[in-house]
């Protein structure tokens, strides 16, 4: 394979501490290495540019199901934005619900070589796969949805963890999925009864179970198996003034649960989107809590969040939280598609316009940007706006300028037509940090490989690791105005994803080799939750066993982590 | 006023997408760099004088700018697609999209028009003196934000799907539509001075729609309220008021909530 020298580029990597000094990146055999293993290599001039390790990306909607409920309803989202191929690249369409072509290209064009799609419903998992198949480039996984699934219900109604692990050992194979996801634990399934789970003490109808006890069975569950990623948290009562109590309630849920794995991450709870999670007040007075949320976050190093910050656009908001997209489209009256996924979870997908005329979305878009800006230990602190859900994830330089620059904020306070109710209402203003581009490294690509045990592969430029690799155009070292940080993280000089440049001048040179990260973990035989699984496929489930499983050509070019549970 | 002149001179083998005919493209151009704008047919791009006849010369401003186009349009779209200023007069039948996403200027068309014209307008007027075809002054498709401003004339009829998702600005048709009218609409004002079959105003919250002559099914979600005197385009007469859709949400003014008004002249 092909070796490449990335010379003179002003490096940010946490992973080996190096904060913008002058340094030479080697790439070999899809590798980075040390410079001096290179014999002759193809070198790559970055003088007076910023080189990064390549983006990971921790939470977003880009495959599945859902997404394309989003991208079948809503044609205008391609109107007057599609591009013809041309070269090696193909055609794409679409702004908060691309094509996967254009999901593909434009995180590359990001810098971005990871991206974990944030919830696979498992029925629904070989669609989920053969549409990360189909987007180019980028390494993928995917996280089957647990929270309001039956068995997790009666397995942990009864507290049995055992149980529950082996379910989740057997699911993650069959789905070939990479993480626990939890979205509105047992409220999704309560939305089959036309209610909701609004707070962790909620039981869930029928099940007679607690969203508390969701949670906290499944964090055990998940550390019984001693997975890569922890679990991964969308709580109840999203979105609603006053939430934050309950975040509060659901990260206590972790306290004293210790991380059991292997692959060097440090937290039990990931929680995701927090943004949305990080609400006071009540009705149109809802007021920001994220000094609250983070002063817990700060002291608890076994949480992880991402921020889940609204960019302002219009986008088309989609997840497994059904009831939440209800109280959405009562919100704002646009079309609604709602699913239920049987036995398994369910979703809802409306479009939403996030505008700076108003109040309540001005407010959001400050708490995003202030759990960022509170965040002491940027590691454990990651950029994500949910996407498509509090902006599209094309916005994620328009975030990184927001937190590097109070001017560009100021001039976002300006351009609200509430200016005053929203600072009054926030403490965005009042905040004069600006983070430093290795601390957006942190948030961007060390923190969310670590979180997600990948940082033997992903997230830093020591010799090892993967030849993840951005040049951007971008001097810290001459004076720059805000917006040309968003500029340069928007669009990469040069792009390296396992050794092999997919961008090449700003241009796609490259549908790279993209990998599918699935977890295989082995647990000890577990007969009776065998049984169970045959018999709710044989009473419930309307496709067989035969047709459920994701295997050969739904897969491609599969990377398994593999995980040793037995006991 | 300058004005060009247009006279198709090859017929496309499929269809021509001409989006590029409007005085803002024109403006300020000499007819042989008039000749050089894009034009498509399927995904292959090709130049406005490899199928049309160029002359004349355009003003400095889209407003100062009036464009002919002359011969057999029924396979050229977009004409006249996101104009803000200035003037069209296209002397025959065209196809889709004509006046699309218009704010301004005048559109006069000489014959027929098929779908989606005027879909999405904002401002400015668009003449049919033919039939229109359906969804005309509709949303684009899966889009809420319909024809906001704006006029449309039609001598004819127009076909379905009028005004779906029309937020505001006014279509007055001389003849006959088919169905669904003013669906989902939020606004603006519909004159229908023929027939209508069935389905007007499903789920139409706010707006209005008057009818000259017959509907075949009135929506169950629209309830009789009493005769009103009418004076709408230039014709008095006594009307039966009708509001709905009354299955939807309605907004509230002054604590009153607000109907979409239907309004059907009553024959003496």
């Amino acid at each position: 394979m092909a070796e490449f020298l990335i010379k003179n580029g002003f490096v940010f990597d946490p992973v080996l501490g190096i904060k913008g000094d002058v340094a030479d990146v080697a790439i070999k055999d899809g590798k980075i290495v040390e410079t001096s293993a290179l014999r002759s290599p193809k070198v790559i001039d970055a003088t007076g540019k910023t080189v990064m390790a390549g983006g990971v990306d921790i939470h977003a909607h880009v495959a599945g199901p859902k997404v394309n409920i989003g991208r079948n309803f809503r044609p205008e989202d391609k109107l007057f934005n599609c591009t013809a191929g041309h070269g090696i690249e193909r055609m794409q369409g679409g702004f908060s619900v691309p094509t996967t072509i254009r999901t593909g290209y434009n995180y590359a064009h990001m810098g971005y070589t990871t991206v974990m799609e944030a919830a696979m419903p498992p029925l629904y998992a070989r669609h989920t796969h053969e549409e990360m198949r189909d987007t180019p480039i980028l390494d993928q996984g995917a996280y089957p949805v647990f929270g309001n699934n039956w068995f997790v219900l009666e397995y942990l109604k009864n507290h049995e963890i055992e149980n529950t692990a082996a379910y989740i050992a057997w699911l993650l194979r069959a789905t070939k999925g990479y993480a626990v996801k939890v979205v509105n634990p047992g409220g999704t399934e309560a939305w089959g009864w036309g209610l909701n789970c609004e707070n962790v003490h909620d039981p869930v109808p029928y099940f007679d179970i607690t969203p508390a006890q969701i949670i906290k069975g499944l964090i055990e569950a998940n550390e019984y198996l001693g997975l890569p990623h922890s679990m991964h948290m969308h709580a109840n009562n999203l979105g609603t003034p006053g939430n934050y109590t309950t975040t509060l309630d659901s990260f206590k849920l972790s306290e004293g649960i210790k991380p059991n794995s292997k692959f060097g991450r440090a937290q039990v709870m990931h929680h995701t989107h927090v943004q949305f999670h990080s609400y006071g007040g009540e009705g149109f007075n809802f007021e920001s809590k994220a000094p609250e949320i983070m002063d817990y976050v700060n002291t608890h190093d076994n949480i992880t969040i991402d921020l889940g910050c609204v960019t302002l656009d219009e986008t088309t908001t989609m997840t497994a939280d059904g009831p939440f997209e209800h109280h959405l489209t009562e919100l704002n009256h646009l079309k609604w598609a709602n699913a239920d996924v049987e036995l398994e979870t369910g979703s809802g997908v409306v479009p939403f316009v996030y505008s700076a005329n108003n109040k309540a979305n001005a407010i959001q878009w400050c708490i995003g940007l202030e759990l960022g800006l509170l965040a002491k230990d940027p590691m454990r602190v990651f950029l994500t706006t949910d996407h498509p859900n509090a902006g599209p994830f094309i916005r994620y330089p328009r975030i990184m300028k927001w937190l590097m620059s109070q001017e560009a904020r100021d001039q976002q306070f300006d351009a609200f037509k509430h200016k005053d109710k929203v600072i009054e209402a926030t403490n965005l203003a009042g905040m004069d940090r600006e983070l430093s581009l290795y601390e957006i490294a942190q948030m961007t690509r060390a923190g969310p490989a670590k979180a997600l045990g990948l940082s033997h592969m992903y997230g830093g430029l020591a010799p090892g690791l993967d030849g993840d690799v951005a040049v951007y155009d971008f001097n810290p070292n001459e004076p720059y105005a805000p917006d040309d940080i968003e500029k340069a993280f928007l669009n990469a000089k040069h792009l390296f994803k396992s050794g092999v440049q997919v961008i090449s001048d700003h241009e796609i040179a490259s549908n790279g080799n993209k990998r599918t990260l699935w977890v295989n973990a082995r647990a000890n035989e577990n007969p009776q939750v065998m049984r169970d699984i045959k018999e709710k496929f044989l009473r419930y489930y309307t496709v067989t066993l035969n047709n459920y499983e994701v295997t050969g050509h739904y897969l491609r070019n599969p990377h398994v982590i593999e995980v040793d549970a037995t006991q | 006023m300058e004005t060009v002149t247009l006279t198709i001179k090859s017929q496309p083998g499929l269809f021509l997408e001409a989006d590029s005919i409007t005085p803002d493209a024109f403006a300020g151009k000499k007819a042989e760099e008039i000749v050089d704008l894009p034009v498509y047919v399927g995904r292959e791009q090709f130049r406005l004088g490899d199928f049309f006849e160029v002359s004349g010369r355009a003003g400095a401003t889209p407003a100062e700018t009036k464009i002919v186009v002359n011969g057999d349009l029924s396979r050229v779209k977009y004409i006249g697609m996101k104009m803000t200023a200035g003037e069209i007069v296209a002397n025959s039948n065209a196809d889709m999209y004509v006046g699309a996403w218009m704010q301004g200027g005048k559109i006069t068309v000489n014959g027929n028009v098929d779908a989606f014209a005027g879909t999405g307008m904002k401002g400015g007027e668009i003449a049919i003196k033919g039939n229109a075809g359906n969804y005309l002054g509709a949303a684009y498709r899966g889009d809420w934000r319909g024809m906001a401003g704006g006029k449309i004339s039609v001598g004819g009829n127009a076909g379905s799907d009028l005004g779906t998702f029309m937020n505001g600005g006014e279509i007055v048709v001389g003849g006959d539509v088919d169905v669904h009218v003013a669906t989902h609409a939020e606004g603006g004002k519909i004159v229908i001075k023929g027939n209508a079959k069935s389905r007007l105003g499903g789920q139409m919250v706010e707006g209005e729609i008057y009818v000259f002559g017959n509907i075949d099914t009135m929506m169950p979600g629209f309830a009789y309220r009493q005769d009103v005197d009418v004076d709408v385009d230039g014709i008095k007469g006594r009307f039966a008021l009708y509001e709905g859709d009354l299955g939807e949400r309605h907004r509230k003014r002054k604590g009153q909530a607000i109907y979409a008004r239907l309004y059907q002249r009553i024959n003496a």
